[in-house]
């Protein structure tokens, strides 16, 4: 008779010897670092170039962004229409995406097309125009896409929250409204283009089952370019916290949800509890299975989701619990993380959660080292974070290892309601 | 190519093991033959909130969630208007846990009040943060209202309205679990690091004594062809005028869903699509549109959608829009821009199978539209599509009575 009430044996994850494959390193002619991981079973590729252009060295807001948008709309050579029609011939997809620190490039494209695509892109870093009439379009359309934004109360509740915890002046904490957008002038885009790409600093990470020859490929295009890889000045900006720590507004006196944030500064990468502290917030509201959720949505039925995070920047890093709740149930939601909070500073993680958690943590590490692109985006995470592979092997050890004990001291020494802001945006 | 094994069990189980040894990984996937439109329509949303059921605890095993993540899984499931998929991912060391907790649920739920009444709520929240708490959030429950009349496509998988969720009761759950909960009517794949004989065994094991239960005989009203242009006008409160226009194409196995494929590619597939070039960038009336369809398995939607740029009207926009439609009906598209469509489907596929998830879920899916071999000779079947084909379904699908008009104004 087949046993059903008992789990079959398992394999505890804790045993699993977890690799990160390594990446190979190339230096084009110019010094730009190339970091390249050759995977996979399908014919694809993504390429990707990251320069150091994120609103960390704008000038004026929205400028960083606004450049990174518009830089393939229009070179001399080609207008937006034409360098959309020669990606699109090829099925590739050209993305670009700007952060706090970085600004990127990608390509995602069947590996046979590689050498059609990449002289292209090298346009974009080059000679991008900027066209006075393709810069008015972009206004127009960021405007009445930020206009429905605003009205979303979990819009709304993200960007204030990252105030309070930065302050307005710092990179993390900015936000645009209309008459920013108003403002960008192309003689300021063009400037921080030549600055930060043209000229700026480049890496390049490159993955997936790579084409024969690519390295020459990658040589053409990108190694003859005047980028500036030697470490460029990077500016200091300190966050400034907001004084005060609890807000409400009203956004929509209609709305029948309310977002919820919590949130409070929190050290870098670098900071030895970084790693540690990671294992206390999936304990706490990391994943499906955590107190945050198992409380207020699996039992209370508050919420479709709650989830606490540590938010992923370079230089400073923030600890946030996220929800969009009833609004009804909106303070006994903040009750109850609140209540959450307390029990972890009362009561030690007993072991069979915590072997729990670890266990999940290894498993869904092991699925996310599938696969070359999943491979070179943590990679590329290590690298800007200035992190060798030493940083991998001490965060598996670390989730191995880590006491209930050390646990419980983080929570007492982070997890305290009045150090944190909170914020409900109905 | 993606090479797997099909067997069926004696309860009728079909189980497909695809073998993938490039993976320290394993995804068990089962997919039920039940989704929104098998719904009675004075209790629409029922699908989805059992799918949230399904996780509340089954017959043997209290908890579905722990015993996965303890082996170090993770899963999740979705619902839409034709099928309802689980899936779970976790080493493959470890595939036996989710054979163990699938095969209980398909045997049979806990049925627990308390599940019950949160996941109610749960669902109310979900349903408030998607469609009532965001701008323009009801505009579909708006279009399949206006586009289905008889055809339970009519309504989303959420349900009509929040109190079709809330008056679930408990009765409502194990009826519908029995009609559409078993083998005969269950799709099981096992993908990744697995062998093909050992992932059978366990099939037998873990899944072949469940009974087979009664193979769920769909019997749906068909949507009669629309024979004239449907048109709704509603104004709310969000700060932008909405065009929404839709239009029914063919069901899923025909060739004329092929050709609509490539028909929302040329119209709104990327940057260099016709629409996003004429009506975004050189007529600027919308600051954003899209071009797509809803990929069902019976006959689904064509739709083309967008929000207009301050000051410009509606007619103008939708004066524009029929321009663009007339051309792709009485010109025949190049070679060119056929070319470039079906490049950029080849690409869509080859980018769709590297996660053995996504491989496992088509395989699934393959499998309940008739046969899992589908999946390799989807990329044929748009190669064979010609400009002559693009010109015909278009004059099909684009005729005016065919079509369906949603003006979503601001009232502000």
């Amino acid at each position: 008779m087949l046993n059903r009430t008992t789990q079959p044996h398992i394999t505890e994850p804790t045993e699993f010897n977890l690799h990160l494959k390594p990446y190979q390193h190339y230096v084009l002619d110019n010094g730009t670092n190339v970091y390249a991981v050759e995977a996979g079973e399908q014919e694809v590729l993504s390429l990707e170039l990251v320069f150091n252009a994120g609103n960390w060295y704008e000038e004026k807001n929205i400028i960083a962004a606004s450049t990174n948008f518009l830089l393939k709309n229009g070179t001399n050579s080609k207008t937006a229409f034409e360098i959309n029609e020669h990606f699109d011939f090829y099925g590739a997809y050209l993305n670009r995406s700007c952060y706090s620190e970085t600004a990127t490039i990608t390509l995602h494209c069947l590996s046979k097309h590689l050498h059609h695509l990449t002289p292209v892109v090298t346009t974009l870093i080059t000679d991008a125009v900027f066209p006075e009439k393709e810069l008015a379009i972009y206004k127009q359309n960021q405007k009445q896409k930020l206009e429905v934004n605003l009205k979303k109360c979990d819009f709304v509740a993200n960007r204030l929250i990252d105030e309070y915890l930065f302050g307005f002046h710092h990179p993390y904490g900015r936000y645009t409204s209309t008459i920013d957008y108003d403002a960008v002038d192309r003689e300021s885009i063009v400037d921080f283009y030549k600055k930060y790409y043209t000229h700026g600093n480049c890496k390049i990470f490159i993955a997936g089952k790579l084409p024969v020859g690519y390295d020459k490929i990658l040589n053409e295009s990108f190694g003859k370019l005047p980028f500036n890889n030697t470490n460029l000045f990077q500016k200091e900006i300190h966050s400034a916290p907001a004084i005060e720590k609890k807000y409400n507004l009203i956004n929509d006196v209609n709305g029948v949800q309310a977002a919820v944030r919590i949130a409070r500064n929190f050290p870098n990468k670098h900071h030895p509890d970084f790693q540690k502290t990671l294992v206390l917030n999936n304990v706490f509201g990391g994943f499906f299975g955590s107190r945050l959720m198992s409380n207020i949505r699996e039992d209370k039925g508050y919420t479709y989701g709650i989830y606490s995070y540590l938010q992923n920047h370079i230089h400073e890093s923030a600890w946030m619990i996220s929800t969009e709740c009833g609004r009804d149930v909106s303070t006994a939601t903040i009750d109850e993380v609140y209540k959450e909070m307390k029990i972890l500073h009362e009561t030690l993680i007993d072991k069979e959660e915590l072997d729990l958690v670890r266990n999940y943590m290894l498993g869904t590490l092991l699925g996310d080292l599938d696969g070359p692109f999943q491979i070179i985006s943590r990679w590329k995470s290590y690298i800007l974070n200035g992190f060798t592979a030493d940083y991998f092997n001490s965060a598996i050890k670390t989730i191995k290892t880590v006491s209930a004990e050390e646990l419980q001291t983080l929570a007492k020494k982070y997890l305290n309601p009045d150090e944190f802001f909170e914020l409900v945006v109905v | 190519m993606i090479q797997y094994n099909k067997f069926t069990l004696d309860n009728g189980l079909r189980v497909l093991i695809h073998e993938d040894h490039s993976t320290p990984m394993a995804v068990v996937n089962v997919l039920y033959d039940v989704g929104a439109k098998d719904e009675n329509p004075n209790q629409t949303g029922f699908a989805h909130l059992f799918e949230h059921l399904m996780f509340g605890g089954s017959i043997n095993i209290p908890d579905y969630d722990e015993p996965l993540q303890r082996a170090g899984g993770e899963n999740n499931a979705y619902t839409t208007n034709d099928l309802t998929n689980y899936y779970c991912q976790l080493p493959a060391e470890n595939l036996e846990t989710a054979m163990w907790l699938e095969s209980d649920r398909m045997l049979s739920l806990a049925f627990g009040k308390k599940s019950l009444e949160t996941q109610r709520k749960v669902v109310c929240e979900e349903f408030k943060e998607h469609y009532i708490n965001k701008p323009y959030g009801d505009v579909w429950a708006k279009m399949r209202a206006l586009t289905y009349s008889v055809h339970p496509y009519q309504w989303m998988t959420i349900g009509k309205e929040l109190s079709h969720v809330e008056n679930a009761t408990l009765d409502d759950v194990k009826n519908f679990f029995k009609k559409h909960y078993c083998p005969a009517n269950a799709i099981l794949v096992i993908a990744g690091k697995v062998d093909t004989d050992k992932a059978l065994e366990l099939s037998n094991k873990w899944f072949g004594s469940i009974p087979s239960g009664e193979k769920y005989v769909r019997n749906l009203p068909q949507e009669p062809v629309q024979t004239a242009a449907k048109e709704l006008e509603i104004k709310a409160d969000v700060p932008l005028d909405a065009l929404v226009k839709a239009w029914h194409i063919d069901s899923r196995l025909e060739h004329g869903y092929y050709v609509a494929d490539l028909i929302t590619e040329v119209l709104g597939g990327g940057g260099s699509s016709r629409l996003f070039q004429k009506l975004v960038k050189e007529k600027q009336l919308f600051s954003n549109l899209d071009c797509y369809h809803f990929g069902s398995i019976e006959k689904g939607l064509l739709a083309i959608e967008g929000k207009l740029v301050k000051g410009k009207s509606v007619q103008e926009a939708e004066i524009a829009i029929d321009e663009e439609l007339q051309k792709i009906m009485t010109e025949k598209i190049s070679e060119e821009e056929l070319q470039k469509v079906k490049n950029k489907t080849e690409s869509v596929i080859a980018f769709e199978d590297m996660a053995l998830m996504s491989r496992a879920n088509s395989l699934a899916m393959y499998e309940l539209l008739g046969d899992a071999t589908m999946m390799n000779t989807e990329l044929e079947k748009y190669q064979a599509i010609t400009t002559d084909d693009i010109l015909k379904y278009s004059k099909l699908i684009f005729n005016k009575n065919n079509s369906n008009t949603l003006r979503y104004l601001s009232n502000n």
